[in-house]
């Protein structure tokens, strides 16, 4: 059975990266309505243009108090829309806030419509959390990595030996000192830096 | 003080601000630890996820702005669940700031440098009346949020003079760190929020600073911290002992020495990101309102002073007058006696009380007729408070609130807009 594509979903997310993951997987399941925001700056226009059933705001979006004044004040937005379904549903509200997206659903839709949309949003935003967590170590590693070759090649020239024998030597020095090599190493690279004075 | 393991957590939400300083001192500088809480802070991006995240138990306290925890009492929020005040985050620190347009029109009407929130209203009333005359639309002005502290001292700024806030302009919603953009773009052309937001427009040179609302009600308070009520009734001796690394961080605060140590902190990428100098302004009170030389706006922040973090119940009541004066809630005794509740000097009480902080022996105040420090009795040394009047001279009684309500001319809710 495909989604329920009657609904008009609308996600609001200035990070376009995470926006078009969330979109995409809307799309899988089925859903086809879908606007998309990624303005700095909601407006009742574009949210009138979206005539949304349910609305999605990720939790990082000072934008959100906006929104949700927006909701309250507006004529233009014709139907009320409330967060959530219902305050019952304790789980779907935990983990959609764990997930870091906030959810505004139109007056009187029903809980069993709602749920898959729902469910999709906060795997693809748990999915993107993950996404950037591994962006992040790689990014890390990499730059460990350079910072242990700085710490080498300093022994190598210092000590006049090889480059397997510098990486031993870090390797020794990290397990004696119960620390991990890329900290070693950072202090070998500031040490030269302070000795030779360089950049601190 | 003996240090030694911290024997609690305490999860605490706050917003990038100013008027967060206490707590966010209250780890920094090692107050928290001393009380042997390990205190975690959490930075948020907006009231919305403060209020929720502390309606789910994320979070035990939060940096809150002084109403929300009334809205939250009284049910008026999606995740329910009662919060509590039991102590103020400090006083003033807000002011009214207008694109340079507006403040052209007020000039040519009369407004100058004084900081005159009377002579100023009138003012900017020339120039609504001069706009609908010429068939213009209404200026947009802009609040953080429905239930802030700044929506209601900017309506009630504007009332007092005759602009009616529903009608004669449009009001709406920005985040503080926006504000500027907005009036330099010309989405809004003023609006009310918490230093440094306002020195900020100044320094971009796109807004010119009219009026602050310890001038509109001087000695009026301004963020809270809140408390999620289970969780104060579960750990009684944790909220005490926040509340007294708070006290200490206040009083730590509000020592000028310690005023470059707030800004460098402050002022850096992890808080508010803003340039030092701009986030001196509003901590000191030497504010350049405009093209100019800073001037001493006084009584603009006190963080410890005159009893600033005591939660006096007619502070929370007013909030409470304005939230049914504007239609947002309904006043009844139920009401007015969650209202009352939400507020808790009881715990306040209890938790300075033993440190030899002097205490103002009453809990609620009639808020305008102090019209000078003024000494009040305490159990225990000594303690002034400082002048309480609004600008208009109404005076708020929190025993005759209805009256009060009613005495309004401009009043209720507003029409959907847009």
């Amino acid at each position: 059975m495909g989604g329920d594509s009657d609904l008009r979903i609308l996600v609001i997310d200035d990070n376009r990266i995470r926006a078009s993951v969330i979109e995409e997987g809307l799309r899988e399941a089925g859903f086809t309505n879908i606007t998309v925001l990624t303005e700095t700056r909601p407006t009742v226009r574009a949210i009138v243009d979206a005539d949304p059933d349910v609305v999605f705001i990720d939790l990082e979006n000072p934008n959100r108090d906006v929104l949700e004044h927006m909701f309250v004040v507006s004529r233009a937005i014709a139907r009320p829309i409330a967060m959530f379904v219902d305050r019952s549903d304790r789980e779907m509200i935990e983990a959609a806030i764990d997930a870091g997206v906030s959810a505004y659903i139109v007056d009187g839709l029903k809980k069993d419509r709602v749920k898959p949309i729902l469910e999709t949003a906060i795997s693809r935003f748990n999915a993107f959390a993950r996404m950037r967590e591994e962006l992040h170590k790689t990014r890390r590693a990499l730059e460990e990595r350079k910072v242990i070759d700085r710490a080498k090649g300093i022994l190598m020239r210092r000590r006049g030996i090889a480059e397997s024998e510098a990486h031993a030597l870090l390797r020794r020095t990290a397990m004696n000192e119960n620390r991990r090599i890329a900290e070693v190493a950072q202090s070998v690279v500031t040490a030269e830096d302070l000795l030779s004075g360089g950049k601190p | 003080m003996t240090a030694s393991a911290p024997t609690v957590t305490i999860r605490a939400g706050f917003i990038p601000l100013l008027d967060a300083a206490i707590l966010i001192l209250a780890k920094t500088q090692g107050f928290a630890e001393e009380e042997g809480i390990d205190l975690v802070l959490v930075r948020e991006h907006s009231w919305a996820n403060i209020r929720d995240r502390v309606a789910l138990g994320h979070f035990d306290v939060a940096h809150m702005l002084a109403p929300m925890p009334i809205a939250a009492s009284l049910g008026l929020t999606p995740l329910g669940g009662a919060v509590i005040t039991p102590m103020c985050m400090g006083l003033g620190g807000n002011a009214i700031t207008v694109s340079n347009a507006v403040w052209h029109g007020m000039t040519l009407a009369g407004a100058d440098n004084s900081g005159d929130p009377m002579l100023m209203a009138t003012a900017l009333r020339q120039v609504v009346e001069a706009r609908k005359a010429a068939g213009l639309p209404r200026l947009t002005f802009a609040v953080v949020h429905p239930y802030s502290s700044h929506n209601y001292e900017l309506r009630y700024w504007l009332a007092a003079v005759g602009i009616d806030p529903r009608h004669d302009i449009a009001l709406t919603v920005v985040p503080p760190p926006y504000m500027s953009d907005a009036l330099a773009g010309g989405h809004i052309d003023g609006y009310c929020v918490g230093e440094p937001w306002n020195s900020a427009s100044v320094v971009a040179g796109v807004g010119h600073i009219a009026t602050t609302t310890t001038a509109i009600w001087r000695s009026s308070p301004e963020k809270v911290l809140g408390m999620r009520l289970d969780w104060a009734e579960r750990n009684p001796e944790a909220a005490s002992a926040l509340l007294r690394a708070m006290h200490r961080a206040s009083v730590w605060a509000d020592s000028p020495k310690n005023a470059e140590a707030i800004v460098d902190l402050l002022s850096s990428t992890t808080y508010l990101d803003v340039a030092p100098s701009t986030l001196m302004a509003g901590l000191t009170g030497r504010i350049a309102l405009g093209a100019g030389q800073p001037q001493l706006v006084p009584e603009f922040r006190y963080f410890s002073r005159r009893a600033a973090t005591f939660p006096w119940i007619s502070h929370g009541l007013w909030f409470f007058s304005q939230m049914v004066r504007w239609g947002q809630a309904e006043l009844t005794p139920q009401t007015l006696e969650i209202a009352r509740k939400s507020v808790r000097p009881d715990i306040y009480r209890r938790a300075l009380g033993p440190l030899g902080v002097a205490l103002p022996n009453a809990s609620a105040k009639v808020e305008g007729t102090l019209t000078m420090e003024t000494p009040v009795a305490t159990a225990s040394g000594r303690l002034f408070l400082g002048p309480d009047g609004f600008f208009d001279g109404r005076v708020f009684d929190p025993d005759l609130i209805e009256d009060y309500v009613a005495s309004f001319e401009i009043k209720g809710p507003g029409p959907l807009e847009g």
